[in-house]
């Protein structure tokens, strides 16, 4: 290997080919040369995961445009590399909506690039709706991708129910850009809701927050958002900042007239918990948009990791980290998902790790400089025996292990 | 009879010392090797293929499973996992050198969880005890295949059913958490758990309707949801079956998504409506049941809605229950479809293709066209919000010429489904039935990548091996 090729290629410029055959053929070459590639779209989330040490940059931006948007039937396929935006904006124009309400992470990340819906799926990141409306995993139906050595395949395809073959759509999403390259995608979309209503219970503890939480998530109501924030946080999201003090969040989407009704029904069932106030359409939007991208702790100057463990255990991760650094915190999926902030260090990644396990969770460093993100595990080891599939299935992909070398795990 | 790998003559002739070494690994009653005690796991529920297996094991806990797998392994034996042996596509067809994993004994609802919304079950709980056992509480468990009294949850995952109210809830993958597995050399592996997204490679996803082919599943985290404060359903019955397809579409674009969207063409409706005398029109060529939930008020509002769209397509009737037990009726039919078309026809093969469903009408016209040249019935029931289509051919199984046709036929309509765009399968899994017909959605670089995929999983192909490939391609590789 030259010494170019220990440069990473974050800093050189990625060949960015034109069309999936350009893809395959990249890869190819790649592949001939024995020389990894680091794979991408526009670099919006390149700050994730392991830092990829590779000779060669590979960018699918090109491969732009949406090529079937079908409304009646619930279905948009875009190249890998269509800005998210253009996509959100062509399903909106038919009323329609991406269901896993994807975050847009470029402030916390500190990026000015647009992000792709490769890269979304790629990183299967996915919003408050999660919880209730499933990952934007849930919601691919197809791809087309370029394996490691060059070999174009599909998964799924253009309709909603399809059982055919292993589901290679799932195993590629949320991968990474580790076994294939994506050059085209599926989503599945349905109608945007006609409203959105919030419903905010102030100056609950975590424990009594998350209860409220569970009894919303709970209700007949069709909850699709429940977050958690503590008051200094809550205080950084302007349309929750006149609460002074922590806020429980349960957002109700759907027809008008069913969102007054539910949020209505639902204030009573919570009346346990307090008054909860009623955020109208225009504060919901703002609100969990706020909430979505993580934006109380983008002036944060430190690390920041995702913990995901189950829902009545998000406050004791938020305590033991607490307990461990100067953390700020914030819960969404009902309690599930842990936001944290603290220092770049090894010993906070272990307090981090050690409240993960402890709740039978997992974590993901989602922000840290690359050295924190090459020492520490940035998402849990797999046991042994998982760990040989892992290795087995990333060489069925990619034997010559180009794609993303050492994104995921040390080594793969 | 379907081509079955050649049986693995070693394996036969060790069957008796492989039988006794099962046996110490499992309750004396938890090995059946006599002929006769074999017989009811020779088939499944694509009834026309049949073969006895080596041996059937029925363990009672994953250590077992673990144990069994390993001897498996050891000694080279293929193993097919086997549920309630409700699979419409052959999945639990056993085969002769192969032992038989069943997991009905492991039927234990081990931990049920509201405040976080999920349940731990084994393998062999029903799917319809799941939904049974946290109702008191207003929760259910989402998917809701056709034989769901029946099927247990483990299958459910292996084939990734569906249900009649998918196009709201989702199929089984969007409804588990977490699984239990073992792997083929009876390694134990815990993917997931009560936490939503696990890092990493999506095992969950991949592992879900694999057919049994990467692992054997013992426990899964299900999703529990709470039920909506109520139901109800309306039929709408068109003149064709163009017009019934084109409300539909009408129905979806206006932003109203309802919790299931059935259709039914005339020879569907015939049959359920002598089964079930649910007041189905027979004068129409086309019905949709639509149902809706939310309030009484909220379903109101949704049902005016959705009636008013439909009656520009000029129906010929318009029916909305007004009470739990005539919903009940409505739906009466419907889930008995599968009933009610063996009450007119001796047998009949049910298929399970999706398609684009703006195609609806054209596929529906072409399947017509075929039935009239080989002269055998059909009836078509659709999900008609996803797409999934289920044409019941009808045929006599005591004619092998009839059996042969229907065979046939069936396979054009699936090379039909994906031809328009869609796909061989929507949620019965591709089995021994589907397996010759993958060829028509993938290329052959496509099929070795899966290959691949399970092999990383299970290198000697000792896992269900016959299944979901075509086996010409799949031999050399199981015979190594």
């Amino acid at each position: 290997m030259s010494a170019t090729a220990l440069l990473p290629a974050s800093r050189q410029r990625p060949e960015v080919p034109a069309d999936e055959a350009g893809v395959a053929a990249a890869i190819r070459a790649a592949s001939a040369a024995g020389e990894p590639l680091l794979v991408g779209g526009n670099g919006s989330k390149a700050g994730l995961m392991r830092p990829v040490q590779a000779a060669r940059g590979l960018s699918t931006r090109a491969l732009s445009g949406i090529s079937l948007y079908s409304p009646n039937e619930l279905i948009v396929s875009a190249g890998a590399g269509t800005p998210l935006a253009d996509v959100a904006a062509a399903v909106a124009a038919k009323g329609q909506h991406i269901i896993s309400e994807p975050p847009d992470f470029s402030a916390l990340l500190e990026s000015d690039l647009a992000q792709t819906i490769g890269g979304v799926v790629a990183t299967n990141l996915s919003g408050p709706r999660r919880v209730t409306w499933g990952a934007t995993r849930d919601h691919v139906m197809g791809v087309r991708a370029v394996n490691g050595i060059g070999e174009t395949i599909h998964s799924g395809g253009r309709v909603l129910k399809n059982v055919t073959g292993l589901d290679l759509c799932k195993l590629l999403t949320g991968s990474h850009g580790t076994l294939a390259v994506l050059t085209e995608i599926t989503l599945k979309v349905l109608p945007a809701p006609e409203r959105r209503g919030t419903l905010v219970l102030s100056g609950l503890d975590p424990v009594q927050g998350v209860a409220a939480l569970a009894a919303a998530l709970g209700s007949p109501y069709a909850v699709s958002g429940a977050a958690y924030l503590p008051s200094l946080l809550a205080a950084r999201i302007p349309s929750l900042a006149w609460f002074k003090g922590p806020v429980a969040l349960a957002r109700i989407e759907d027809f008008g007239l069913s969102v007054a009704y539910r949020c209505d029904r639902l204030r009573a069932d919570l009346a346990a918990f307090g008054h909860a106030e009623l955020l109208d359409d225009g504060a919901s939007r703002a609100t969990w948009e706020g909430v979505r991208d993580a934006t109380p702790l983008v002036g944060e100057d430190s690390a920041i990791w995702r913990v995901s463990v189950r829902p009545s255990a998000g406050p004791a991760v938020a305590a033991a980290v607490s307990a461990a650094f100067d953390a700020r915190w914030f819960l969404d999926w009902g309690g599930g998902l842990v936001w944290i902030a603290g220092p770049a260090s090894e010993a906070a990644h272990h307090a981090v790790e050690a409240a993960a396990r402890a709740a039978g969770g997992t974590w993901m460093l989602f922000r840290a400089p690359e050295g924190l993100r090459a020492a520490v595990d940035v998402i849990p080891p797999e046991i042994p025996a998982l760990a040989r599939i892992t290795r087995a299935v990333k060489a069925s992909f990619d034997p010559k292990g180009i794609l993303n070398p050492g994104r995921l795990y040390r080594g793969l | 009879m379907i081509p079955q790998p050649e049986p693995k003559a070693d394996i036969l002739a060790r069957r008796d010392s492989i039988v006794v070494a099962l046996r110490k690994l499992v309750p004396a009653s938890g090995v059946i090797a006599e002929p006769l005690r074999l017989k009811p796991y020779e088939t499944d529920g694509l009834s026309a293929y049949r073969q006895t297996p080596l041996a059937v094991v029925l363990p009672e806990t994953t250590e077992q499973v673990a144990a069994v797998l390993a001897l498996c392994h050891r000694e080279g034996v293929r193993v097919v996992p086997r549920g309630a042996g409700t699979s419409l596509s052959g999945g639990a067809l056993p085969m002769a050198d192969a032992v038989v994993v069943g997991l009905m004994r492991m039927n234990q609802i081990l931990d049920i969880d509201y405040a976080d919304r999920c349940a731990v079950v084994q393998a062999g709980v029903t799917n319809i005890g799941i939904t049974q056992a946290v109702q008191q509480h207003g929760f259910f468990y989402a998917p809701d295949p056709s034989s769901q009294l029946a099927c247990m949850i483990g299958g459910n995952v292996n084939m990734n059913s569906g249900g009649a109210h998918c196009l709201r809830y989702g199929v089984t993958a969007n409804n588990l958490l977490g699984l239990r597995i073992v792997t083929i050399e009876g390694e134990i592996i815990d993917i997931g758990g009560a936490h939503l997204d696990a890092a990493g490679y999506d095992w969950l996803g991949l592992l879900t309707g694999s057919e049994g082919m990467l692992a054997v599943v013992t426990e899964v985290t299900v999703r529990i949801l709470r039920g909506p404060e109520g139901a109800r359903a309306m039929l709408a019955a068109f003149r064709s079956n163009e017009i019934a397809g084109a409300c539909v579409d009408s129905i979806i674009s206006s932003g109203i998504i309802p919790v299931a969207l059935e259709f039914m063409d005339r020879p569907a409706i015939h049959a359920c409506e002598a089964f079930a005398h649910a007041g189905y029109p027979l004068d129409a060529e086309a019905m949709l049941i639509i149902e809706v939930e939310g309030s009484v008020a909220e379903q109101d509002g949704l049902l005016d809605r959705i009636k008013e769209i439909c009656r520009a397509y000029d129906p010929i009737s318009l029916k909305v229950s007004t009470s739990a037990e005539e919903s009940a009726a409505i739906w009466k039919g419907r889930k008995g479809a599968f009933g009610a078309v063996g009450r007119i026809s001796p047998d009949y093969l049910c298929m399970d293709g999706t398609i684009p469903t703006s195609r609806l009408a054209e596929v529906l016209g072409r399947i017509g066209e075929m039935s009239a040249a080989c002269g055998l019935q059909v009836a078509n029931i659709f999900h008609a919000g996803d797409g999934n289509l289920h044409p019941l051919i009808m045929f006599d199984a005591n004619d092998p010429t009839s059996f042969h046709a229907a065979e046939k036929f069936g396979a054009d309509i699936l090379r039909l489904c994906v031809e328009v765009g869609g796909c061989l399968t929507g949620e019965h899994g591709v089995g021994v039935e589907k397996r010759d017909l993958m060829g028509v959605q993938f290329s052959e670089i496509e099929l070795e990548q899966q290959r691949r995929v399970k092999s990383a999983f299970d290198p000697d192909w000792l896992l269900n091996p016959s299944k979901v490939f075509p086996l010409r391609d799949a031999a050399p590789l199981a015979a190594e």
